[in-house]
């Protein structure tokens, strides 16, 4: 099976009302290309599931600033401006979610799982309308498992089998979310040949990958 | 020294040899620099390091730390992903978490995250890091920059975590968090106790090894 895409087919794989799981950890790890893309082909009313925001410029930013964005559930606005005056006032839905109960959700989701007990969030908001349960003499919160219709991941090396490697702190959510979306695109940023990744190196099995694209070189 | 750099110092001596530590953006960040010598900790990093360390020559992709700023990684250093750097912080394998405040309680809850009618940022990871780090440190200036106490009978703004914070480091004390109240541990110099109560917005036991900051040093 080939997955590798030019990049004139990557567009057409998103539809309006899409929700989207995107790596990264404030624009580090976030697929770049895919997100431009996006940002120009105009695709409207999207659910964005990651980190953060990053900033009106970076990362996932410029889709929030094109109002390209109806939600977001993330850890963390405080970069970008633009997500906290859209939520302000009212244009766009933000949920907050701790940092290691999302990274835990999007685990439940792409592993089989019903949800997981975390003591994270309890006695804050964090815990509004949630279940609560006591297990060995402390309380947890039952977090529900979050999934998505695609992900978007980036890579600094693939197979053409879609094995990937990341490099450093690129790494974040990218292999969690490859588990827990429909439709799994990664942006790489060099292609090599199948076999010649060490199969003691793959951080994401290419099983989980379903298409892959070679970032272009910045001019 | 600057009553920052004065708190920070301070929180360097509660770390002890082979500690895995993670540092809150801000105040929390300038610690290492007044590590002891003969301290050698490990910095773990939400993004995913064990063994960060200060930028060393040219800044390399993806090196950076949680607040998205160039770092480094020392010898023996190891890398991961979200999942596995929340495992370790909310399964107890960091030992201590400095974070920064905006009021702590004498029931050891910390508010940091958010101000009703104001830009909210998100929590990140502060929530995850309270509820598992074996120890929380607030290190925080000891009033408002309007003057209001920080130290309170009961947090008014909403809460990161409930009763966490076991030690509160301020550029005027050292307190100890048990049992539901405040215990004094260390005052400045300078510092009298009347004035600390002044600018203390709950009652405080003092410690019967009360002794002067510094002495700590």
């Amino acid at each position: 099976m080939n997955k590798l895409m030019d990049w004139d087919d990557v567009g057409p794989l998103f539809r309006d009302g899409m929700s989207i799981m995107v790596g990264g950890f404030f624009a580090v790890g976030t697929p770049g290309g895919i997100v431009s893309l996006l940002a120009r082909q105009g695709t409207r009313e999207l659910t964005l599931i990651g980190n953060d925001t990053a900033s009106p410029t970076t990362g996932v930013g410029p889709l929030i600033s094109s109002g390209q964005v109806s939600k977001v559930i993330v850890s963390h606005i405080g970069t970008n401006p633009v997500t906290g005056r859209k939520m302000m006032d009212g244009e766009m839905e933000v949920e907050l979610v701790p940092q290691g109960t999302l990274a835990e959700r999007i685990r439940c989701g792409g592993s089989g799982l019903g949800g997981v007990l975390t003591p994270t969030g309890v006695g804050t908001v964090v815990e509004e309308g949630k279940t609560k349960l006591a297990v060995g003499g402390r309380e947890y919160l039952l977090e529900l498992p979050l999934r998505a219709d695609v992900a978007i991941l980036k890579a600094s090396k693939a197979d053409r089998a879609g094995n990937l490697v990341y490099e450093r702190a690129a790494r974040n959510f990218n292999p969690v979310m490859a588990f827990a979306a429909d439709l799994v695109i990664a942006e790489v940023d060099e292609l090599v040949e199948t076999g010649s990744i060490d199969p003691d190196e793959v951080m994401t099995p290419a099983a989980l990958v379903d298409r892959i694209v070679v970032s272009r070189k910045e001019a | 020294m600057d009553g920052k750099e004065r708190i920070a110092h301070r929180v360097a001596q509660e770390l002890k040899e082979g500690y895995v530590v993670n540092l809150g953006i801000g105040l929390p960040t300038l610690v290492p620099r007044f590590l002891p010598k003969d301290v050698h900790i490990t910095l773990q990093s939400e993004n995913g390091f064990l063994g960060m360390g200060a930028l060393d020559g040219e800044p390399r992709p993806g090196e950076v730390n949680a607040g998205g700023q160039p770092c480094g990684l020392v010898p023996g250093a190891a890398v991961f992903d979200s999942v596995t750097s929340f495992a370790l912080i909310r399964g107890g394998h960091v030992d201590v978490t400095v974070l920064g405040g905006l009021q702590v309680d004498e029931d050891g809850n910390l508010a940091n995250w958010m101000v009703p009618g104001k830009m909210i940022p998100g929590m990140g990871g502060a929530m995850d890091l309270l509820a598992g780090a074996k120890k929380v440190i607030v290190a925080m200036e000891h009033c408002t920059k309007t003057g209001e106490p920080r130290l309170l009978e009961r947090c008014d703004l909403p809460l990161t975590a409930k009763g966490r914070v076991s030690l509160v480091v301020t550029e005027l004390a050292v307190f100890g968090i048990s049992h539901g109240e405040f215990v004094l541990r260390e005052l400045a110099p300078g510092v009298d106790l009347e004035t600390l109560r002044r600018k203390t917005g709950a009652r405080f036991l003092i410690s019967e090894s009360l002794c002067e900051m510094e002495a700590a040093l």
